[in-house]
């Protein structure tokens, strides 16, 4: 295992949240612009509003209407769409509650099941100093150099993938992510039944575990990386995030591993907010060329949902309607892997108005959801597995860092829906989930102990 | 024997919380926000509170038993204490998010209650509570073990799963009255339920004499039940309205000028 970690560091890259493969021919981001048109063949009214204005879109207001309507009506607009921003931004918090929990389960049930995970067998050639050493201080102090180690290659890394996608090298990215998400999807799945089998003392044959392993591979790079449904797309995240996970949980040493965590949130947080962090500036790249960037490994929640609205005969009668499901556009239209998005672009493509009859026509909107990086989901599992791996069997250590992890999540939204822009995911949740971990193995673990022993209840 | 135990107690203690929870508080994402943030606070008082017990108990004399029994006393004192100050905390917390929330919807209301949120609280505390109270018995109930070995009851599972229902019970009752006490500044009521939450803890001392514990834990949650119903503004009326299963004429009305149905409330 370890000398093929040596072989190359592209099973680093899923790993790392900046990574992730951008798709051949970018999306054509259908812009409300088109929208527009319908409109103005149809005669009706259908008002927008922009919160920050979007590359000059501006409150398009159909004809006919007077000045003081207007006003009402956009004032009205604006309580609306604020209104929907909260009602909303509930559902992309539990929209993205959901996967993480799923996540963590995975992980969680894993490591308490299956005893490889926990065994010490090895580590990465990211971390190389050994935490076997008998005084504290050189633990300490090996742990702060693995740290280090570890995190000046994601640097190295994601600074590399910056470079490349500035220079437009689509295909060393393109071929760097196949290949990450081949090891992933083949090599370690085969490690994982293979330990799973073991454990529950399946007998498996060679032929049925490369046919399930083969399915499973192909069908996960098509959905991951072309097409496929949404929710299969989000279930491979999901599982590739636990792999990932569970070999982090493996390989790195204790206390390597917490110091690992801090410093990565940390970073995240440069990364993110730093006007020369690699990921602002892969932001700000990928806005200026308009572009949507890797596509395939962040985690996105997108919803669909259809509004039916009658339209009046346009030649008898001028009823003004008003969309009311207007979800402001928020300007992105990319999304960043190692942070949180909120992309309620808003969509239209009004079918083709027929001017003759009154007809029903059906306007599609589609909501994009929130994005979260898939990096985010493997260090909140990798927390969340090695609460439960090292906690002394003890089952209120994991629950507290998972409430800890959804509550900075929660927050972190809240920040979201506050700023508008590109958030890192990771420290908040990091904090709380670290803070929570030693508080309560240390702390409440004890106190509930006793108080178990002697059946008594607080 | 493992696996019907894990399963009959986990089922006891934890099935009307996951009804209530699929029920009331999964349809609805905003209540499932006020559920884990109602967890967390729930968490936060438990940690200083084993602060405390954990201080008091390093600085005292680890072989004393007595000094030990009586700190954990005191330890779960103060953390009954501390639970209901984090539960005030999360009712000013809750009673901003209400006002903000209705300042920014359109027809000034918020979309969720006040009392809706003294339930979801209330029940976020008895799930949580009653979780960290239970779940590493419930592992270690898959066996393989034998209990009551030592002399102590061989009823440990069966009668924690029914303490943990009721502590979830509880809870929830304890969420409704104190938010609507708080709301309408009943100190007494407050008082009642600091109070009874502290007789509760006290009377699980008396285990293993189950019956002097059990029995009088249920009896004081029923009656917190039917003082929570009735805070809520449950009566008679309502609960007869509830069991004749007419269908109710649907009263929707079609608004013509915009063809919407209007918003419910």
């Amino acid at each position: 295992m370890i000398t093929f970690m040596n072989s190359s560091d592209s099973e680093e890259e899923p790993c790392n949240e900046r990574t992730s493969l951008m798709s051949v021919e970018s999306p054509p981001v259908p812009s409300y612009q088109d929208g527009l048109q319908a409109p103005e063949v149809v005669e009706t009214q259908t008002h927008r509003k922009r919160y920050t204005g979007s590359s000059g879109s501006s409150n398009d207001v159909a004809h006919g209407n007077s000045d003081a309507e207007l006003l009402v009506q956009d004032v009205r607009l604006d309580n609306e769409e604020e209104e929907l921003t909260l009602k909303y931004g509930a559902k992309h918090v539990i929209m993205l509650f959901v996967p993480v929990t799923l996540c963590m389960i995975v992980v969680v049930a894993t490591i308490k099941s299956v005893r490889f995970y926990t065994e010490k067998n090895g580590q990465l050639i990211y971390t190389p100093f050994s935490e076997d050493t008998p005084s504290v201080g050189q633990r300490l102090l090996n742990s702060v150099l693995n740290t280090l180690i570890m995190i000046s290659v994601i640097v190295v890394m994601t600074v590399f993938l910056v470079i490349l996608y500035k220079y437009r090298c689509y295909k060393f990215i393109h071929g760097w992510l196949i290949l990450s998400s081949l090891m992933l999807l083949f090599l370690f799945t085969y490690i994982y039944l293979g330990e799973v089998f073991k454990t529950y003392n399946v007998a498996m044959d060679y032929p049925t575990l490369f046919f399930v392993i083969w399915n499973f591979g192909a069908v996960g790079m098509i959905c991951i990386h072309w097409k496929g449904p949404l929710q299969l797309q989000q279930a491979y995240l999901i599982m590739i995030s636990a792999l990932m996970a569970l070999v982090f949980i493996k390989y790195l040493p204790e206390w390597s591993a917490w110091v690992i965590l801090g410093a990565i949130s940390i970073y995240d947080l440069m990364a993110v907010l730093c006007p020369k962090g690699p990921l602002r500036m892969l932001v700000e790249t990928a806005q200026e060329r308009n572009e949507p960037i890797f596509p395939a490994l962040i985690y996105s929640s997108a919803v669909m949902w259809t509004v039916g609205m009658a339209k009046p005969d346009t030649a008898s009668r001028g009823l003004s309607q008003q969309t009311w499901d207007s979800a402001e556009d928020m300007r992105e239209n990319h999304e960043s892997p190692s942070h949180l998005d909120s992309e309620i672009s808003e969509t239209r493509n009004p079918a083709p108005s027929h001017p003759t009859a009154s007809s029903l026509e059906e306007l599609e909107e589609e909501e994009r959801g929130v994005k979260l990086g898939l990096g985010d989901f493997i260090f909140y599992s990798v927390l969340v597995g090695k609460a439960a791996a090292t906690a002394s069997g003890d089952w209120n250590t994991t629950l507290a860092c998972f409430v800890a992890i959804l509550i900075g999540l929660c927050l972190t939204l809240l920040l979201l829906a506050v700023f508008k822009k590109a958030l890192p995911a990771l420290p908040i949740s990091i904090t709380f989930g670290l803070v929570f971990y030693f508080s309560t193995d240390n702390l409440v673990r004890p106190f509930m102990d006793t108080l178990a022993s002697h059946q008594l209840y607080i | 024997m493992g696996a019907a135990v894990f399963f009959g107690c986990t089922f006891i203690a934890f099935g009307p919380a996951f009804a209530l929870f699929l029920l009331t508080v999964a349809v609805d994402p905003l209540r499932v926000i006020i559920l884990v943030a109602g967890a967390f606070f729930w968490l936060v008082s438990l940690l200083l509170a084993s602060l405390i017990w954990f201080i008091s108990v390093h600085l005292s004399d680890p072989e004393d038993s007595k000094l030990q029994y009586g700190l954990l006393v005191f330890g779960a004192a103060v953390s009954v204490l501390l639970q209901e100050a984090f539960r005030f905390a999360y009712f000013k917390l809750l009673k901003k998010a209400d006002e903000g929330l209705a300042m920014i919807s359109e027809d000034g209301r918020s979309p969720i209650s006040l009392k809706q949120m003294a339930y979801v609280s209330g029940l976020s505390f008895g799930i949580i509570s009653g979780v960290f109270s239970v779940i590493n018995i419930l592992a270690d109930s898959i066996g393989p073990g034998i209990i009551g070995i030592h002399g102590d009851s061989p009823y440990y599972f069966i009668t924690s799963a029914f303490l943990t229902m009721a502590v979830v019970f509880l809870h929830t009752f304890w969420g409704v009255i104190f938010f609507d006490a708080c709301e309408k500044r009943r100190f007494w009521s407050l008082g009642l339920v600091v109070a009874s939450h502290l007789i509760t803890s006290g009377l699980t001392f008396l285990n293993p004499w189950y019956e002097a514990s059990l029995v009088p834990i249920y009896i004081i949650t029923v009656s917190m039940g039917i003082w929570a119903f009735f805070t809520a503004g449950g009566s008679l009326r309502t609960i007869l309205l509830c069991l004749p299963c007419k269908e109710e004429e649907n009263s929707r009305v079609m608004v013509y000028s915009a063809l919407q149905v209007p918003v419910e409330d």
